[in-house]
C-alpha cells in the first residue's frame, strides 16, 4: 500500500492529466463534430464531400496510429506540439468523427414534416437547423454522445503511449518501480470507471431533464442501434 | 436508410432558385479553394522538410518492404481473428448470464461486463505485461495482446448480444411458451437465432474495434502492423512515410468492414419495414 501513499502527488497529477485530456478532447470534438455534421447536411456539395471524407478517415483509423502519427510524425514536417496537446488533438480529431455521425443521425430522426413546416414559415437552412431540428435532435443524441464521451475517456489512456503522463502512464511507471501490478491496476481502473460511469450518470440526468413527460413514461426506446459501442 | 437520409437532408433547404443557385455556386467555389488551400499548406510543410521526396515514398512498392509490412498485417489479422473467435461466443455466454434469472449470477456477470467496458484495454495489457511475470507466469507475446482483447471485446459484444435478444419481439417468447417450449428451449431455438441475425452488423463493427485494439501490439512488441511499422522506422528512418502507409492500410480495411456492416444493416432494416 505504501506504493500509493508515497506517490499521492504523482497519482493526483496523473488523474488531473487524464481529466484534462478527456474534457478538452471531448469539448473540442463536440464543436468540430457539430460543424462537420452541419457541413454534411448543407446545400454546398464540396463541404458535404469534405466532411464525408473526414469522417471516413478518422472513424476508421486506430486512435493509437493517429496519436503516433501526430506526436512523432508532425515534428518531421516541421510542426512541434507538446505531447499533451498532441494527445488532445488526436482525441479531438477521432471523437469529432463519431460526434458528427451521431449528430447527423440525430438530425435524421426528426420527422421530415417539422423541417417542412419550418421552411414553410420562412426559415432558411440555418434557421431550420438551429430553431427546429437541432433542439429536437439533441434529445435523441444524448445517449450516443455519452458513448462518445466514454470512448474519449478510454481513448485518453492511449496518450501514455506517446509519453503523456496520465493515470495509465503513471501507474505503469509505479508498476515497474514497485512491482505491485494488481494494486496499480485497480487504482487506474477505478479512475476510469468513475469518469465513464459519472459521464453516463450525467447523461442520464440530462436526458430525463429534456425529455417530454410522455416519452419519460414510455421508457427508453428499445430499437437496436448498430453503431452503439462502435467506438474504441 | 439512404432514401430517408436524402429526404431529410434535402428538406432542410428549399430547392434553390436562380439567386440561391448562384450563392451555392459561389460558396462551393470558395470552399473548394479553402480546402485546396489547406491541402496545399500541408503539402508545402511536407515539401519544405524534404518529406515529399519521391524516393522516400516509392520504396513502399518494393517487394521486400511490402513483405515486411505484409508480415505485420498477417499478425494483425491473426490476432484479430483469434480474439473474435473466442470473444464473440464468450460475449454471447456473458449476455445470457446477465439475462439469467439467477440473481447472483446475473449481478456478477453485470459487474464483470461493466468493469471491462469502462476501463481502457491498455490498462489490461499493462497488467498482463507486468503482473503475470511477477508471479512467474510467462505467456507468449501473442497472448499478451489477444487475452486483453478477448476480455474487453467479450464485455462489449455481451452488450451487443443483450440488445439483440431484447430487440426480438416479445411475442416470439410468448408463442414459444404457448407451444410448450421450456424457457431454455425457447431461448435456444426461437429467440437466439433471430437475435444473432439482428446483431450481425454490430458484430462486424465489433471486428473493426478489435482491429483497432490490435494496434496495442505496439506496446507489447507483438509483430502486428503498427509494431512492424515501428521496427521499419528504426531501420529506414522514414518515419512519416511508414506511419502514413500503416494508417492508410488500417483505414482501408476498416472502411471496407464499416461499409459492409452499414449496408447489411440497411438491407435488414429495409426488409423489416418493407416486408
Amino acid at each position: 500500500m505504501h506504493a500509493i501513499s508515497e506517490n499521492i502527488p504523482l497519482l493526483l497529477q496523473g488523474i488531473a492529466t487524464t481529466v484534462a485530456l478527456t474534457l478538452l478532447g471531448y469539448v473540442f470534438a463536440l464543436v468540430v463534430g457539430t460543424v462537420l455534421a452541419v457541413c454534411r447536411v448543407s446545400p454546398i456539395p464540396p463541404l458535404r464531400w469534405a466532411a464525408t471524407v473526414y469522417v471516413e478517415i478518422f472513424r476508421n483509423i486506430p486512435l493509437l496510429s493517429l496519436l503516433i502519427l501526430i506526436a512523432f510524425g508532425l515534428p518531421d514536417v516541421g510542426l512541434t506540439l507538446p505531447y499533451f496537446w498532441c494527445g488532445v488533438l488526436g482525441l479531438t480529431l477521432s471523437s469529432a468523427a463519431f460526434v458528427c455521425e451521431n449528430v447527423r443521425s440525430g438530425i435524421n430522426t426528426v420527422p421530415v414534416g417539422h423541417a417542412e413546416a419550418a421552411r414553410s414559415i420562412g426559415l432558411g437552412f440555418f434557421g431550420t437547423l438551429r430553431h427546429v431540428v437541432l433542439p429536437q435532435a439533441f434529445r435523441t443524441m444524448i445517449q450516443p454522445l455519452v458513448n462518445v464521451f466514454i470512448g474519449t475517456v478510454i481513448g485518453s489512456s492511449l496518450c501514455s503511449a506517446i509519453a503523456v503522463m496520465e493515470i495509465t502512464g503513471v501507474t505503469q511507471r509505479l508498476n515497474i518501480q514497485y512491482a505491485q501490478a494488481v494494486v496499480m491496476f485497480l487504482v487506474a481502473g477505478a479512475v476510469y470507471l468513475v469518469l465513464s460511469l459519472g459521464g453516463a450518470y450525467l447523461g442520464g440526468v440530462l436526458e430525463r431533464a429534456v425529455s417530454p413527460s410522455d416519452a419519460r413514461r414510455r421508457g427508453p426506446d428499445r430499437a437496436l442501434d448498430v453503431q452503439a459501442g462502435a467506438q474504441a | 436508410m439512404s432514401a430517408r437520409t436524402n429526404t431529410a437532408t434535402q428538406v432542410l433547404f428549399d430547392a434553390p432558385g436562380p439567386k440561391g443557385r448562384r450563392r451555392i455556386l459561389v460558396l462551393s467555389i470558395l470552399s473548394v479553394l479553402v480546402i485546396l488551400g489547406v491541402i496545399a499548406l500541408g503539402l508545402r510543410q511536407f515539401a519544405m522538410n524534404g518529406e515529399l521526396d519521391p524516393g522516400k515514398w516509392v520504396v513502399y512498392l518494393r517487394a521486400d518492404y511490402l513483405a515486411f509490412l505484409g508480415k505485420g498485417l498477417m499478425g494483425t489479422l491473426k490476432a484479430t481473428a483469434m480474439a473474435a473467435v473466442v470473444a464473440f461466443p464468450l460475449g454471447l455466454l456473458l449476455a445470457l448470464g446477465r439475462l439469467s434469472r439467477i440473481t447472483p449470477l446475473s449481478a456478477a456477470v453485470a459487474c464483470w461486463i461493466e468493469f471491462f467496458r469502462g476501463i481502457p484495454m491498455l490498462l489490461v495489457v499493462y497488467a498482463f505485461l507486468l503482473a503475470l511475470p511477477a508471479y512467474g507466469v510467462n505467456v507468449p507475446r501473442f497472448w499478451m495482446l489477444v487475452i486483453p482483447m478477448i476480455m474487453v471485446s467479450s464485455a462489449t459484444t455481451a452488450e451487443v448480444f443483450r440488445a439483440g435478444i431484447n430487440a426480438v419481439d416479445k411475442g416470439q417468447h410468448e408463442a414459444a411458451a404457448a407451444i410448450g417450449l421450456t424457457p431454455r428451449d425457447s431461448m435456444l431455438h426461437v429467440v437466439l437465432p433471430q437475435a444473432v441475425r439482428l446483431v450481425l452488423p454490430s458484430l462486424i463493427l465489433a471486428l473493426v474495434s478489435l482491429l483497432k485494439d490490435s494496434t496495442l501490439g505496439y506496446v507489447v512488441s507483438f509483430n502486428e502492423l503498427q509494431f512492424q511499422g515501428k521496427t521499419m522506422v528504426s531501420i529506414t528512418r522514414y518515419l512519416v512515410q511508414t506511419y502514413v502507409v500503416v494508417s492508410v492500410i488500417y483505414i482501408a480495411i476498416n472502411f471496407l468492414l464499416t461499409r459492409i456492416a452499414l449496408a447489411l444493416d440497411a438491407r435488414m432494416k429495409a426488409r423489416a419495414t418493407g416486408g
